[in-house]
């Protein structure tokens, strides 16, 4: 699956690990191992504005471990990854890395991982 | 890149070696009836393999959040019980005294109690206690009311702090059931349908709902909404994640939120802000609102409430001035307005928001559900193009028989209108509170509160807890005392799937539940208030021998011989259970059976906009809304019958810093709870796994200052207090509070650790201890004598770690509105002691008891 990869809008990725569990239920993994987690960067102040509107810092970011597959299985069979299809934000999608690099550079907040071979 | 997809199936079909049923969830586990698109794959030996998103649903569109996607963990989860059981009531608290049972022998000890109350104290001596998000909740009063013919359905939050007050106050300011932010749920094609329009301003008020999915609210349709161009605002004390992509963000002070709605109302009626022809058309009383708004003592500026709710006053000029400027704009309104005990002003107030500026059921604005006409009144604007012509000479105030919630649910009355006016009389509560009796038919929980725990007015004495984990509580006040009350039964029986802390404690006779890919029923959004979505939750599988909760309102009520459950030729009124959801579901609201539903799976029940302009909001066709003066009544008619003042005032919160310095140097923080999270659904989901993972430990958020200040690091347990209970947390130090505030979970039990583990901390005594009767016996070593429990309980046990994180212990009942409604949930106080003990949970532990599916 090097040519594969997984788009991320974390300018809208709420943090509601749909992602993680979709991938240890459809991996059979058990407590403390993961294909996909989401990292939590903030909420910290990043500007003085007041404790108001956007002046906090707070982004998750999902990001698929050393056991992802990008779904191997689902993918031969013509399905999407099970973490893309559950995304409750659709802010993941799955494609060829040539394809989602494109769509990477059109709009800002979005992270592309390459995650296996 | 393109994938297969399952659009267009079947409600049921074979792929490869599954069977896959498409369903719409809801119900146990609990959730708010969003009525999200599951496929069950079932293998060929008939059991539930795995779950996936079903892309036909409209509205979920395939997604689906962690508790789903674990639903086999908790359909075949090895501490789920499948069968009946009886215990001694000498071993109650006793996890290894219950013995199986057989329906027939369980529905017999039902009849024999329920004979003997009923013929020996009266019918009122029996009470069912219901909580929130399963589908036996919406049953409560039917179960008490129909199967026992009590009048005490309750549900046993303190002032009913959980949407009955919000919607309580939609039912007599608004003349409408609530009123959900519209994100075209109900239209097909959803955004992209040309009728609706997106809004261009949402305002989150009190409310995250991408995890709580409120009453059916599919909390991430606001993300599909920002993407397409909506702004947000929020009014929230707490920095939630929408919260960081607010455009204006006011973080009140924890119930202040009256202040902060009357605010905008000066804005938008002093700048003149707002929809005149709405106004003049479709409202009573905006004189005398503007006046309330503006008067020096009882009115509220912006400068005031800036002071009150500890906000820049600028955000509050830019935020009113945002939404009344926005065309449509929507506010998705929550749980703070109900924990709070001026939540019933703070309501008026934005329901009153939602009128003056013109977004009360337009597309993108506010949607209400249209209701039936009445027998023999043809389904036509009755007055033909004109417009509100009411008085209140002929308008008929009473709550009871006109009420916007009735005509919204029509079904939810059988059992109460076939109890004899005088035992109706009798519910608990109703002499104290009589529109919160009238208006949702169930005992006033506070009240219910005195008669579990003093015998006042009178003693209950035989208990049915459905729906509800009761003193693990997501819902109930001062659980220690309803532990005491508990005990006071002389008869207490359960319907759930887990044996929870109050079960163990108190119960003598477990029936085992259904889970939603057990059973058929319909799930709908508001529970049928809504003009927006239903479903059919389809059987997939069978386990042991559990039953649907309909199917007991049917074969118990049977049993018993209960005539309003019969038709008139003396046959059951429901044949069986797909009857049942017929005749009380799909038929009336949206005009199917229930196979055609099963068959559909979901149904969008599609949106007519203004409804007040064509008479869809009342039964008689009129135009205008089910209010006496057939107006939104800003100067509330209801209000003032009821003994309330008819118009908004702040009411400062009982336990805030400012009305008592004497508590406030004691409890120096304001404590607030009820947030909810991703793993759990309030007290359920604690014994799955991979969702436990997620959040093993019971936290409070404290802001950084404040915790060096207490000597409290990252992780470190910390033991919280106030005049009512304690209970320990671990802590997460994060600037998500404001200084001086702080944010626990709720809902906490340990299913891990056993039933009889460590004892009890120090206990509050509550109540007087009565004494009569004949009952005599102990309880893990507390002598019950005459059904009433002495005060000594220094050795009793831990009851699955329950009193070790229980917050509700420190939310007293009584801090009620004037109305019986709302209770300090949100708006508390606390002191703070870091502990040097850890008391995190053993994954390892949890893991080996629940890890091995069943």
């Amino acid at each position: 699956m090097a040519d594969y990869g997984l788009l991320i809008d974390y300018e809208y990725c709420t943090g509601c690990e749909s992602c993680v569990v979709a991938c240890k239920e459809e991996h059979k993994l058990p407590v403390g191992k993961w294909g996909i987690r989401v990292l939590d960067d903030g909420p910290w102040q990043k500007d003085d504005s007041g404790e108001g509107g956007n002046c906090f810092n707070w982004n998750k970011i999902p990001v698929p471990t050393d056991l992802c597959d990008l779904c191997a299985d689902r993918v031969a069979a013509g399905k999407d990854p099970s973490c893309v299809h559950h995304c409750q934000a659709f802010c993941m999608e799955f494609g060829t890395i040539e394809e989602l690099a494109a769509k990477l550079a059109k709009k800002p907040k979005q992270v592309l991982w390459a995650p296996c071979e | 890149m393109e994938f297969k997809n399952d659009l267009g199936k079947p409600w049921t079909y074979e792929d490869g070696d599954f069977t896959v049923v498409r369903t719409s969830m809801w119900s146990p586990p609990g959730c708010h009836p969003v009525g999200c698109g599951l496929k069950l794959y079932v293998d060929k030996d008939g059991r539930l393999d795995h779950v996936e998103g079903d892309e036909n649903n409209p509205i979920t569109k395939g997604r689906l959040c962690a508790r789903c996607l674990a639903l086999k963990d908790y359909v075949y989860n090895p501490s789920r019980v499948i069968y009946p059981m009886k215990r001694d009531p000498e071993f109650r608290g006793q996890h290894d005294k219950w013995e199986r049972i057989t329906w027939e022998e369980a529905f017999a000890i039902v009849k024999e109690k329920r004979d003997y109350f009923r013929d020996t104290y009266g019918a009122e001596s029996m009470a069912v206690f219901s909580g929130t998000g399963r589908s036996g909740g919406i049953l409560v009063s039917d179960m008490a009311q129909a199967v026992l013919g009590t009048p005490n359905a309750c549900y046993t939050q303190s002032g009913y702090a959980c949407y009955q007050p919000r919607s309580m106050s939609c039912s007599h300011v608004l003349g409408a059931y609530y009123p959900e932010m519209d994100y075209a749920g109900g239209l097909e094609g959803t955004y992209d349908n040309p009728v609706y329009r997106v809004p261009e301003v949402m305002v989150m008020w009190g409310k995250m709902p991408l995890a709580s999915n409120g009453d059916g609210l599919w909390g991430h349709a606001v993300i599909d909404l920002m993407k397409r161009g909506a702004k947000l605002i929020s009014v929230d004390p707490r920095v939630n994640w929408l919260a960081t992509r607010a455009e204006v963000h006011l973080r009140v002070r924890p119930g202040t939120d009256t202040a902060m709605a009357m605010a905008w109302l000066w804005v938008i009626i002093n700048e003149d802000l707002y929809d005149h022809e709405f106004v003049e058309c479709w409202t009573y009383g905006f004189a005398e609102f503007a006046d309330r708004i503006n008067d020096p003592e009882m009115g509220m500026t912006p400068e005031k409430a800036a002071e009150i709710c500890e906000v820049p006053v600028e955000d509050i000029y830019k935020a009113a001035r945002m939404y009344a400027a926005a065309k449509p704009a929507s506010i998705a309104w929550g749980l703070a307005f109900d924990q709070n005990q001026n939540g019933n002003q703070a309501a008026h107030c934005v329901l009153a928001l939602m009128a003056i500026t013109g977004n009360i059921d337009v597309p993108g604005g506010q949607i209400v559900a249209e209701i039936d006409p009445a027998p023999g009144v043809k389904d036509e604007l009755a007055v033909d193009g004109e417009k509100a012509e009411f008085n209140l000479d002929k308008a008929d105030a009473g709550a009871d028989d006109n009420s916007a919630e009735d005509a919204a649910r029509p079904t939810r009355r059988i059992g109460w209108d076939s109890l004899p006016e005088e035992l109706r009389d009798k519910t608990i509560g109703y002499k104290e509170y009589p529109l919160y009796v009238d208006n949702i038919r169930n005992a006033q929980a506070d009240i219910m509160f005195d008669a579990m725990t003093k015998g006042e007015p009178y003693r209950i004495r035989m208990g049915w807890i459905q729906s509800t984990t009761l003193l693990a509580p997501t819902c109930c006040a001062q659980p220690h005392g309803w532990y005491e009350g508990l005990k006071n039964l002389e008869f207490c029986m359960a319907t759930d799937l887990f044996i929870t802390p109050a079960i163990e404690a108190a119960c003598d006779l477990f029936l085992p539940l259904a889970s939603c890919a057990e059973k058929d029923d319909v799930v709908m959004t508001h529970y049928g208030g809504s003009p927006v979505f239903y479903g059919a939750v389809n059987k997939a599988v069978d386990v042991g021998e559990v039953k649907a909760d309909m199917d007991l309102i049917i074969e118990l009520g049977e049993y018993l011989d209960q005539d309003c459950l019969k038709d008139e030729n003396g046959e059951r009124m429901f044949k069986d259970l797909e009857d049942f959801l017929t005749q009380r579901r799909t038929s009336g609201p949206i005009r199917m059976d229930f196979d055609s539903l099963r068959k559909r799976v979901g149904y969008q029940r599609g949106v007519n906009y203004r409804k007040y302009e064509t008479g869809k909001l009342r039964p008689d066709r009129h135009p205008g809304f089910l209010t006496p003066t057939g107006r939104v009544e800003l100067w509330s008619t209801a209000y003032a019958q009821y003994g309330e003042d008819p118009l908004p005032y702040y009411q400062e919160p009982a336990f805030s810093p400012h009305k008592d310095p004497e508590l406030a140097e004691k409890y120096p923080f304001i404590l607030t709870t009820g947030a909810r999270n991703y793993a759990s659904f309030h007290a359920e989901h604690r014994q799955i796994p991979v969702l436990r993972e997620l959040h093993p430990n019971p936290i409070i958020e404290i802001h950084p200052e404040d915790a060096a200040e207490i000597g409290v690091a990252e992780g470190q347990w910390v033991e919280i207090k106030n005049d009512f209970g304690r209970a320990k947390f671990k802590a997460v130090v994060s600037p998500v509070v404001k200084k001086g505030t702080v944010q626990t979970d709720h809902g906490w039990w340990f299913p891990e650790m056993p039933a009889d583990d460590e004892a009890r901390d120090e206990i509050v005594p509550v109540g007087e201890i009565l004494e009569d009767g004949p009952l005599e016996f102990d309880v893990n070593g507390t002598h019950i004598r005459n059904g009433y429990v002495k005060t000594d309980h220094a050795d009793e046990k831990g009851l699955y770690g329950l009193w070790q994180s229980n917050v509700n212990d420190l939310v007293s009942n009584h801090y009620n509105s004037k109305l019986g409604y709302g209770g300090p949930y949100k708006c508390n106080c606390c002191s703070i002691a870091p502990l040097k003990e850890s008391y995190d949970t053993d994954m390892d532990l949890v893991v080996e008891k629940f890890g091995k599916l069943v």
